[in-house]
């Protein structure tokens, strides 16, 4: 027996066996602190619930979809949603004339998706059908409560501040129209047709209209937020019910075990202890690929956990291609030192050449794929380039380390 | 080790394959061609975690006041869940309403329903990306192969992508599996996976074109299939362990990705075994080109 082989052996299996331990359970010394890599992937809609919209602009040949106009819809979206509190938005332009807006985690979904895609653009109109004021004059808007002065009730209302221009306009406009009706239009809906009583002068109005205080809140905010500078329409949406994506995630966890687990059990029994060799540096093989799925911020999705379970699959096939290698060795009458040697050698143009043919495909899905399929592709690259890695580099040396040892020199144990 | 004469038989597999497809294409015309989803047509896609049995009119009583035509089916492991699909686009406050219908009628709340509503513009430019996508991987695949072996290799392995391509879309057609975007996502793997399975064989006779010499090509390519048999088989098994607790375990979205999965898998070993190294004989027996040697 070979005492520093062994020791070397012991010592990798170790550390395999740490890092894997580290990145499924996390580990807590003193002040540093690792949690488990399951806590660390950010988790795509689909696995953790949430909202997922399109937005295409509509331009008219007067009115022209610019650059600028889209940067403001943007910003205008995004100060729309900070008014929701939702935890890490995600907006973002989608080529020349599309927004994508990402809603993680949300509960309410269909109330958001009613605020993000409304123009909002206030108008008071006259009988004459003159705009007096719009959007653009208010300064402040607030959800309050007032009572209403024909039922003497507590009810929500919008209350508006304008701004001294405004306040300027609707002052000589309610001076003028006093006994008639002055409509608020929010996108062409009347929501609200009180009549002017006497003049305003003080720059403060109301909205009333049948409301809770929610909606007069959220009214409230719309306004305070500005009109979206262009019309957009709704092309895509997708809602993920919370409880629903969690069910997914987990299951397709448990799966993704004990298909792991049989595979084990497959190569062990067929190849035995090459094949034990080859469980180890797949357990190395599937931290490598969380862990940097965890480092590079990749967002997993449920085809994205497909695509790493089916690239552990994969992964076995460099294995196999080797140690199918070694046994032809073997059976043409060479020792086990050299069977490992040149069945790794010749083992390995194939391994490189499928495999990169693979990552072809893989880059290609990953450029011209879009959301949950690009998922797909990054970790299906991974899994191709730690695969490679695992089977070339550490299954070659703990083959060696343990030929080495001389702990066991039958050649059927390495499947002959 | 014992060696199969797979090169004798070489019409039967293809004739084999031949059938096959035919079988499927009829299967798909009868079906009225490929159910295409609502990725690529538009319309929406709700699916509920109802809890409990329940029956299918129950869902379809609170969907024909939408869309009579809307088609529901049973989903998840204990018959719990539902799928509904239109090809009805909905704007807001019909969504509104008709999750307030599952609430009230059905008590469940959007907690427990995913909802995906695509419009038409975006599934025709998800169609057009698809086809893309498509091109340019076997594009990629016949330059690499043409580098690192030759471009009759690369025209082989082509052919035996395009016939796997064709089977898992006709099994989609056979089967009514509606095409979505994980189709697309499908169907690239199995072209990846092929063309592994196809390399390591083409492999192998590169390496014993050049070590044994004058000996008969068709010899050649019966041992090297030979010698990598047993690596098909088992990584075929592997992989095929992955996918099938995938569809045995996942959830229906990943269910709907699986299953063609598999059958793509067993086309792969299928072709890559039986008919790549067969086209590429072909080609090298029939279209010779001028060499400088």
């Amino acid at each position: 027996m070979n005492s520093g082989s062994t020791i070397k052996f012991v010592a990798i299996v170790l550390l395999i066996g740490i890092i894997a331990f580290v990145a499924s359970y996390g580990i807590n010394i003193g002040k540093y602190e690792v949690l488990p890599v399951k806590n660390q992937i950010k988790l795509g809609l689909d696995l953790r619930g949430g909202a997922d919209v399109v937005l295409e602009a509509q331009g008219t040949p007067e009115d022209p979809i610019t650059d600028e106009k889209m940067e403001r819809a943007v910003a205008t979206i995004r100060e729309r949603i900070d008014n929701l509190g939702v935890t890490e938005p995600v907006i973002t332009r989608q080529g020349g004339k599309r927004i994508r807006v990402g809603l993680p985690e949300i509960q309410d979904t269909q109330r958001a998706l009613e605020i993000i895609g409304k123009t909002a653009q206030l108008r008071f109109m006259d009988e004459a059908e003159n705009v007096v004021i719009t959007g653009n004059d208010i300064k402040d808007a607030k959800a309050a409560y007032s009572n209403d002065p024909a039922t003497k009730m507590q009810i929500a209302v919008v209350s508006l501040e304008l701004n001294p221009e405004g306040a300027k306009k609707f002052a000589e406009s309610t001076r003028n129209n006093v006994g008639k009706i002055i409509a608020i239009l929010l996108d062409d809906n009347i929501i609200s047709a009180p009549s002017v009583s006497e003049p305003i002068t003080d720059g403060k109005c109301q909205i009333s209209g049948s409301m809770t205080i929610e909606e007069a809140g959220d009214l409230a905010m719309l306004i305070r937020a500005g009109a979206l500078p262009v019309e957009l329409k709704t092309l895509q949406v997708t809602s993920i019910g919370p409880e629903l994506g969690a069910n997914s995630f987990e299951k397709s966890l448990t799966a993704g075990k004990i298909g792991i687990l049989l595979v084990f059990l497959f190569m062990i029994i067929y190849y035995r202890l090459p094949g034990l060799i080859a469980s180890i540096a797949l357990v190395l093989y599937i931290s490598i690929v969380l862990i940097t799925l965890a480092a590079i911020k990749a967002t997993l999705t449920l085809p994205g956990i497909a695509g790493l379970i089916l690239s552990i699959g994969m992964a076995v096939d460099a294995n196999v291609i080797i140690f199918e290698r070694i046994k032809e060795e073997l059976n043409m009458g060479k020792t086990i030192r050299s069977s490992i040697d040149s069945g790794f050698r010749r083992a390995f143009l194939a391994i490189f050449d499928s495999n990169i043919t693979t990552l072809i495909a893989a880059i290609v899905l990953f450029y011209l794929g879009a959301g949950p399929i690009k998922g797909f592709a990054v970790t299906l690259s991974i899994g191709i380039l730690a695969s490679m890695f695992t089977a070339i580099v550490v299954t070659k040396q703990l083959m060696k380390l343990f030929e080495g040892t001389n702990l066991i020199k039958d050649k059927k144990f390495y499947g002959a | 080790m014992k060696t199969y004469d797979i090169l004798k038989l070489k019409k039967t597999w293809f004739v084999i394959s031949g059938i096959i497809i035919a079988l499927g294409l009829v299967l798909s015309f009868i079906n009225g061609g490929l159910n295409l989803g609502i990725d690529f047509t538009g319309g929406t896609s709700l699916q509920a975690r109802i809890g409990r049995k329940f029956d299918v009119q129950e869902v379809k009583n609170i969907m024909d006041k939408y869309d009579k035509e809307a088609t529901i089916t049973y989903a998840g492991n204990e018959k719990d869940e539902v799928i509904v699909r239109t090809k009805l686009e909905f704007d807001d406050d019909t969504r509104r309403d008709l999750l307030e219908k599952f609430d009230s009628e059905l008590n469940v709340t959007s907690k427990n329903i995913n909802f995906e509503s695509i419009g038409p513009s975006i599934g025709s430019e998800l169609k057009k990306q698809a086809i893309l996508a498509l091109l340019v991987a076997n594009l990629g695949i016949l330059i690499y192969i043409s580098i690192r072996f030759e471009w009759r290799f690369g025209l082989a392995s082509i052919f035996t992508l395009l016939h796997d391509v064709i089977i898992m879309t006709i099994f989609y057609g056979a089967m009514k599996i509606p095409v979505n975007s994980s189709f697309i996502a499908a169907i690239l793997t199995i072209v990846g996976y092929s063309i592994n399975a196809t390399i390591v064989i083409f492999d192998r006779i590169r390496e014993n074109m050049k070590t044994v010499r004058r000996v008969d090509p068709e010899q050649v390519v019966n041992n090297s299939i030979n010698q990598t048999l047993a690596r098909s088989i088992n990584t075929s098994l592997t992989t095929f362990i992955t996918i099938g607790t995938l569809y045995i375990l996942g959830v229906p979205a990943v269910k709907e990705f699986a299953l063609p999965l598999i059958i793509g898998l067993i086309s792969g070993t299928y072709s890559s075994v039986f008919l790549a190294s067969s086209v590429w004989l072909f080609l090298r027996n029939n279209i010779k080109v001028k060499s400088a040697h």
